[in-house]
């Protein structure tokens, strides 16, 4: 190489860095990603309240957890994969949060009322974190429930074995009682303790 | 003569850039794919009008946001949550995968996302370069 040429092969690396930038630029590949894994509603509104029957035989409504992020899902005891894959991964994110965890509150409102008894959902739940409690209530009240939520569940099948088709995604309403997000079923641990970390310094 | 260090230049840059445009990785690539329930849209359902304002299946990359915005006065259950009038509903797609949604807006109850894998390097990443260039003109 020429003493001349440096220059020119320079300046040639130099217009391929621009023209590179430019086209990631133009791509958007620039573009931030957004601050919650979850899906996040703007502007977020006030979680619906409720009241149902607690597994620890209290009431539960949201205003008890308010100064905590709760985690709300919907789902029934006799589920045989996506409940238990919820629940599990949520006590992983409890766990993985350290010392925030008791800033965390997760309620599991019951689509299946006839099978899942206050008692039965306690026994259930501390199999997977002893902080989580279950809500059970009338037929009408969940589903009362359920609708302010968009949540569906159907039941399907006959017999006992009966299973119920319903929502399986995940409400993560804020210290202060708003609706921030709506996680869908299939995120990792490590999706909630970012986002209720976000939430809990928000 | 002076038309030599522009050629020379034009001979690197060229290459270059394809170079940089086939293997570059693609990393923090985000588009947004926005559907709007438009305003009216609850009153002309119970007039009985059928509607489809989302797809049966949106096709997404990997980091694409899908936008879902109630300009309607009702409230809306549309794709995978219920979208309160006024309210967007932003939902980021990181990984690879084919999603199913209970969503009552269908018929069948059901939308399905399917978010597509980057590009891989090569002839596919320049194609996929090219393709996102000339739309985002």
């Amino acid at each position: 190489m020429t003493v001349r040429s440096r220059p020119i092969l320079a300046a040639a690396l130099l217009a391929v860095l621009v023209a590179g930038a430019a086209i990631a630029f133009f791509t958007g590949e620039a573009a931030q990603p957004q601050a919650l894994r979850a899906g996040a509603f703007d502007p977020p509104h006030a979680a619906p309240e409720f009241a149902l029957r607690g597994s620890d035989g209290s009431e539960v409504t949201l205003a008890r957890y308010r100064g905590k992020v709760v985690l709300l899902t919907f789902g029934f005891t006799h589920c045989a994969a996506v409940c238990p894959t919820t629940l599990a991964t949520l006590a992983q994110a409890r766990s993985g949060l350290g010392e925030a965890a008791d800033s965390v509150q997760v309620i599991f409102v019951t689509v299946d009322p006839e099978r899942d008894s206050a008692a039965h959902m306690r026994e259930y739940l501390a199999a997977f974190d002893r902080g989580f409690i279950g809500a059970t209530g009338t037929p009408e009240a969940l589903a009362e429930a359920r609708e302010a939520y968009g949540v569906t569940a159907t039941r399907e099948g006959t017999g006992p074995d009966y299973a119920m088709a319903h929502t399986s995604s995940i409400f993560l309403i804020d210290r202060t009682g708003r609706l921030r997000a709506v996680m869908p079923f299939g995120h990792d641990a490590a999706d909630f303790v970012h986002d209720v970390a976000f939430l809990l310094e928000s | 003569m002076s038309r030599r260090p522009v050629a020379v230049a034009l001979s690197l840059l060229v290459p270059g850039a394809l170079g940089w445009a086939a293997l570059a990785p693609v990393e923090a690539v985000s588009r947004e794919e926005l559907f709007e329930i438009p305003p009216g849209t609850s009153a002309r359902r119970i007039a009985g009008e059928e509607l489809e304002i989302l797809p049966q299946t949106i096709r997404l990359g990997v980091n694409d946001v899908l936008v879902l915005k109630n300009a309607d006065a009702a409230p809306h259950v549309f794709g995978p949550t219920l979208i309160m009038p006024g309210q967007t509903f932003r939902l980021p797609f990181t990984t690879a995968a084919t999603y199913s949604f209970l969503c009552t807006a269908h018929a069948d109850g059901q939308l399905n996302v399917i978010v597509a894998p980057r590009p891989a390097a090569g002839w596919e990443r320049l194609r996929w370069r090219w393709s996102t260039l000339t739309n985002a003109g």
